[in-house]
């Protein structure tokens, strides 16, 4: 089945596969372990995008992060948050310009076997913040897409800095 | 005091309207309770024992009389006509309504009060010293510093889900009352090698199970780097402290795993990649927030001894209520949440109207909470402090017991909490009734009670010269004892004298610790230093001699 998401603040099809599902696609999402185990998919001439794992230090993919257009932060569980820090460490200190991901996909495919649903995560309520740390991209559950294009104007002014890439229009600030 | 601009008017309104929406998913069945959850606690929203429990933000304190009507008036109308002050200088409700939570938040909106992020794994509200601005011997007023650190952390969008909360305490004083070495991280105001101010910044203090002394990250950092260099703290241990395991979540751990170098170093090496950036401390912003907190119009008055031909009662309270004032012929005046038989830093709804009437009258519209669960009026006339005192004595409010032994400070324990292992404030009233005779009270002097229903140690008791920890021995309630904890600028972990004792023998183990102290103490020596001095080997040995119910 095709898989819709949220970029840029639309709902789109995914034009990109993960390594697990079949089918053509524009470009593949690898595991980091593809990535590093396997350099043959640097030769292939595919489009290429790779999971960061909460606990991936950014600085592994600093040597090839020319070789990615999208990098998909995973979000295994509800109060996961490092993928917060991880965002704006690949936006402001490495410049990664392409396409930056929260996903729950990656959860059901890596992660545990069972109770699939509750732990895939990334929901209506963190996406404003997500965007705010350069996340453009959001992998959420099909019934929650068109309420979740709502999300992005949760607040119109900020108290602080940050990265707001992901959210398309400037907010208030002193 | 600081007030609202459009800004942070739009913030705390769109959060209203946030929280409503999320409410009413909640109530609608589109978030299942574990969902909720995450987003109520941002919301300080905990679902008790009885009722929910609505925690209400107090940036470092600070209240106007407003304020504290509107708090008193949301007690009355959504609660059962009381609030309680907690050791972070915020207040609770214990038995708000869910579905009225969003109109409870949208009245607080009305009076620039929130409760954004006074529970949950984010940054907690910054805490200060209660004497801030008008105690003696002040480097500099940390209000404004607070209230920089409370924007920049407010809704801070990569740290919304950190390992577990944190919390930032702030000082400008030498001695320290906000308990800021057991912090997360504590920012105290120093004067650098140059003369300018700047901060001591210190990181991993903390309570709950494993008690730590904050240690110093940096001895001074200059005044422009304060928030890039806490976002570089932040980032570290949002990175790399622990997950797996919520007691060992705390930053504290992360610091003594890593070794504070090893820590320092790693946080300094982020710090070097964003400083000097967007996060500088801006010197306009810093002015403007400064200007809120300029001293209030102060008459021209000379010390005088009010207490000259006034009533034994009227003495005792001057003498032990109130403290020194930096400007001459004002007086600062604790408002005692510690009468015996009233849970510890509970107030009534007309208590709250009447102290806001009394600020407006006294004291220029302002009321503090201290972080040992009282009220104060910063800035009354020592000529007007008679009628005050006449005025608070016949509401309950003139108990003249600050410092002393009964001014405990005392979590909600097993009445509220859904924590706890056992009950604070019946150990409390017990104690209370012991110990009645004021003459002995003030005769022992100044002395830390601090009691807590469970290891998370929201009574801080750790650092009471006295702790007692409640704990579960077989269904039952017991209480541990330690003693020789300190929170002020020789913080100190208590020791413990023994094994727990029952409930009904408290009163009379604190008896025995304090004939110990009366026999042995040297002139002028506090409880805490001769504990210090003597190590608890005879405090133990006279509490256990005998069984405590003989």
């Amino acid at each position: 089945m095709q898989r819709r998401l949220l970029r840029d603040r639309q709902i789109v099809v995914d034009d990109w596969g993960y390594t697990f599902e079949p089918g053509p696609v524009q470009g593949r999402i690898l595991s980091m372990d593809e990535w590093l185990t396997e350099p043959t998919w640097s030769g292939t001439g595919n489009r290429l995008g790779v999971v960061l794992k909460p606990e991936h230090k950014v600085e592994l993919l600093a040597p090839s992060l020319a070789r990615f257009e999208l990098i998909a932060a995973e979000f295994p569980g509800p109060g996961e948050g490092r993928g917060y820090s991880q965002g704006r460490v690949l936006r402001e200190r490495y410049g990664f310009r392409g396409e930056l991901r929260a996903g729950r996909v990656l959860r059901e495919r890596y992660g545990f076997r069972g109770e699939l649903r509750a732990v895939g995560y990334v929901r209506y309520d963190q996406i404003f913040f997500l965007a705010r740390c350069g996340f453009n991209s959001f992998e959420l559950p099909e019934g929650e897409l068109a309420a979740a294009a709502k999300a992005f104007s949760t607040f119109s002014a900020e108290y602080q800095p940050a990265n707001d890439l992901g959210l398309g229009s400037a907010l208030d600030h002193r | 005091m600081y007030r609202y601009d459009s800004i942070d008017r739009t913030l705390v309104h769109e959060r209203v309207e946030q929280f409503r929406d999320q409410t009413r998913r909640f109530l609608a069945g589109e978030l299942n309770e574990e969902e909720f959850k995450l987003l109520r606690l941002r919301n300080g929203l905990y679902l008790q024992r009885h009722a929910p429990m609505l925690r209400v933000a107090i940036p470092y304190g600070l209240l106007s009389s407003a304020q504290l009507r509107a708090l008193g008036s949301i007690a009355r109308r959504y609660d059962r006509g009381y609030g309680h002050f907690t050791t972070r200088q915020n207040i609770q409700y214990n038995w708000p309504k869910l579905e009225q939570v969003p109109d409870i938040l949208e009245e607080l909106a009305a009076v620039e009060m929130h409760a954004i992020q006074t529970s949950g794994n984010c940054i907690r509200n910054t805490t200060s010293d209660h004497l801030a601005g008008v105690t003696p011997h002040e480097l500099e007023d940390p209000r404004p510093w607070c209230e920089l650190i409370r924007q920049w952390s407010s809704f801070h969008p990569e740290f919304t889900y950190l390992p577990r909360k944190f919390k930032i305490a702030v000082t400008g004083a030498p001695q320290d009352r906000a308990a800021s070495l057991v912090h997360d991280v504590g920012v105290h105001i120093v004067r650098g090698p140059d003369g300018e101010h700047g901060f001591e910044i210190l990181v991993g203090g903390g309570l709950g199970r494993t008690p730590i002394i904050g240690k110093v990250i940096r001895e001074f950092l200059p005044r422009r780097h304060l928030l890039s260099y806490l976002e570089a703290v932040l980032r570290v241990y949002n990175l790399e402290g622990r997950r797996d395991n919520l007691t060992k979540a705390r930053i504290k751990i992360l610091v003594r795993s890593l070794g504070l170098e090893e820590f320092r170093r790693r946080v300094e090496a982020e710090w070097e990649l964003i400083r000097d950036g967007a996060l500088d401390v801006n010197d306009t912003e810093v002015e403007r927030i400064r200007g809120f907190f300029a001293p209030p119009p102060y008459r021209a008055l000379e010390d005088i001894d009010p207490t000259a031909g006034g009533s034994p009662a009227f003495r005792a309270w001057y003498r032990h209520n109130t403290a020194a004032h930096k400007v001459p012929g004002h007086r600062v005046v604790y408002i005692s949440l510690k009468k015996p038989g009233v849970a510890p830093g509970d107030a009534s709804d007309a208590q709250m109207e009447l102290i806001a009437d009394l600020a407006d009258r006294y004291s220029f519209g302002e009321v503090r909470v201290t972080h040992t669960q009282n009220l104060l009026l910063a800035d009354v006339q020592q000529n007007e402090a008679r009628e005050l005192w006449g005025l608070l004595d016949a509401a309950g409010l003139a108990t003249p017991n600050i410092g002393t032994l009964t001014d405990m400070i005392c979590c909600p324990g097993l009445d509220f909490c859904s924590l706890a292992n056992a009950g604070s404030i019946d150990v409390a009233k017990l104690i209370n009734e012991r110990f009645d005779d004021y003459d002995y009270l003030y005769d022992l002097g100044e002395l830390d009670v601090k009691m807590s229903g469970c290891m998370n140690a929201c009574g801080h008791h750790h650092v009471g010269h006295i702790g007692i920890l409640g704990v579960d021995k077989g269904g039952e309630e017991w209480y541990q004892i330690t003693i020789g904890g300190a929170a002020g600028a020789d913080a100190s972990l208590g020791a413990v004298i023994g094994p727990s004792v029952a409930k009904a023998d408290v009163p009379e183990t604190l008896a025995r610790l304090l004939a110990v102290y009366v026999e042995q103490r040297l002139p002028d020596e506090r409880f805490l230093d001769t504990v210090r001095r003597l190590g608890v080997k005879p405090f133990k040995e006279r509490v256990y001699a005998t069984p405590a119910a003989a």
